[in-house]
């Protein structure tokens, strides 16, 4: 089954199926700069909100998302899989990067603590 | 000079999300072999040629991470004499009887100023690496099950006060400095890599905000041909592979970063070079901080130095 995500920041909508996570659904959007972190529920840099639609998570860090977000519907999106079509804030790190409107070279420049590098 | 004092890493604590994949990886994907569960839960591994009883040893919890990172010397004596040393040093530290870990004696634990449990340990039971200690063969079917690593090798912190840790672990426990990145404004370092053997580093720290993170841990393998087949083993097993096969211009390993199944992020890594404590450590500027760490790529991507557990 194949579902549609929509990011509510850029009204992007992307195709994800039931295997595959709203991470990799969203990398496959081919912005520079969306991070495919560990992928595995344990960096928490993928964070995000899903504000609707029905979707089923596997294990992920309660160090990045609290019992209590977790409630309101906050997940990591690379422990995160549709079971329909899906609406999602961006949250966390991966929020300059998506919505910004360079995307990565500048979500990248006002990273405080990265350096330059070339 | 015999090697004496600190050896080498010996064993690693993590946390894992969900045992039984994370079991399921380290034995069949990794290609370590298990060597026992404890009452706290916990699961033991250790690579198919190291003889002691453990290296690798995974929870399940609630978040992924390190739970401590444990280096064994030569002797009880040198416990002791460390212990001491330490607590001169002004470093408080703790002792954790034997048995706690299966086949391990008394560990000697503190913390570092990077915020991570660094352990001290003399006694591991010898297990064998599966080949007779008189007249063995080369290796054994388990060199070939999984990536199959020869052993256990190093691992990198990300933590604040990286400067605080490099002076205990020199002054007192006789690590060296091999290499390190120097910060574009010469106020300390960004990186550092520390040996206390002939390896070109047993322990590796980035500055970083957040205490007690780890970028990665990381499993020698005999060849570079060796880190290709690994490279084909992860796709096959749909591992999330972070950067690589690569080499780093630092230590001029071969490499690739990849992520157990909680995130937890390991190397596959062969050679770098052979270093001594009278070598003169070498130096990398920000300007050129992308070859030292990825050779070929030139450039940090953008995961190194943000995603840690
Ligand atoms: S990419 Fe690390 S938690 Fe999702
Ligand atoms: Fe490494």
């Amino acid at each position: 089954m194949r579902y549609s995500v929509q990011i509510e920041e850029t009204g992007e909508v992307y195709a994800c199926t039931e295997q595959q996570s709203l991470l990799w659904g969203l990398a496959q959007l081919g912005r520079k700069g969306i991070p495919l972190g560990c992928r595995g529920g344990g960096c928490g840099v993928c964070k995000v909100a899903i504000t609707q639609g029905d979707y089923q998570t596997g294990p992920m860090s309660a160090a990045h998302v609290t019992p209590e977000e977790r409630q309101s519907g906050v997940v990591l999106a690379c422990r995160c899989y549709p079971r329909g079509d899906l609406s999602l804030r961006v949250l966390g790190k991966m929020q300059r990067t998506v919505c910004a409107p360079g995307g990565g070279d500048a979500a990248k420049a006002s990273e405080q603590h990265q350096p330059a590098v070339q | 000079m015999a090697m004496t004092g600190v050896l080498r890493p010996g064993h690693v604590q993590m946390r894992v999300l969900d045992l039984e994949e994370s079991i399921h990886f380290y034995t069949n994907v990794l290609g370590l072999i298990e060597t026992g569960r404890d009452s706290q839960g916990r699961v033991y591994f250790k690579a198919w040629d190291e003889r002691d009883h453990n290296s690798v040893l995974i929870r399940q919890a609630d978040t992924a991470g390190l739970d401590f990172v444990g280096f064994k010397v030569d002797s009880v004596a040198t416990l002791d004499q460390l212990e001491a040393d330490l607590k001169a040093y002004g470093v408080m530290t703790e002792r954790i009887p034997a048995g706690e870990m299966l086949e391990t004696g008394d560990r000697v634990r503190f913390l570092l100023p990077t915020g991570h449990t660094f352990e001290l340990y003399a006694e591991k039971t010898d297990i064998g690496n599966g080949q007779p200690y008189v007249n063995p063969e080369a290796w054994i079917p388990a060199a070939e099950h999984g990536i199959a690593p020869v052993r256990f090798d190093h691992l990198l912190c990300y933590g604040p006060d990286i400067e605080k840790a490099q002076a205990i672990l020199q002054d007192v426990l006789g690590f060296y400095l091999v290499e390190h990145i120097e910060l574009e404004d010469g106020s300390g370092d960004l990186a550092i890599w520390l040996s206390t053997s002939i390896k070109a580093h047993d322990i590796a720290f980035v500055r970083h905000p957040e205490p007690g993170k780890l970028h990665h841990v990381s499993f020698l393998l005999d060849s570079w041909e060796k880190v290709l087949r690994a490279a084909d083993l992860m796709s096959i097993n749909r591992v999330s592979i972070d950067i690589g096969p690569t080499r780093h211009g630092v230590t001029r390993g071969t490499t690739i970063y990849a992520f157990d199944p909680s995130g937890n992020r390991f190397e596959t890594f062969c050679g770098g070079y052979q270093s001594y404590p009278d070598g003169k450590p070498i130096k990398w500027t920000m300007g050129d901080v992308g070859r030292g760490i990825f050779y070929h790529d030139r450039a940090l991507n953008d995961t190194f130095l943000s995603v840690v557990t």
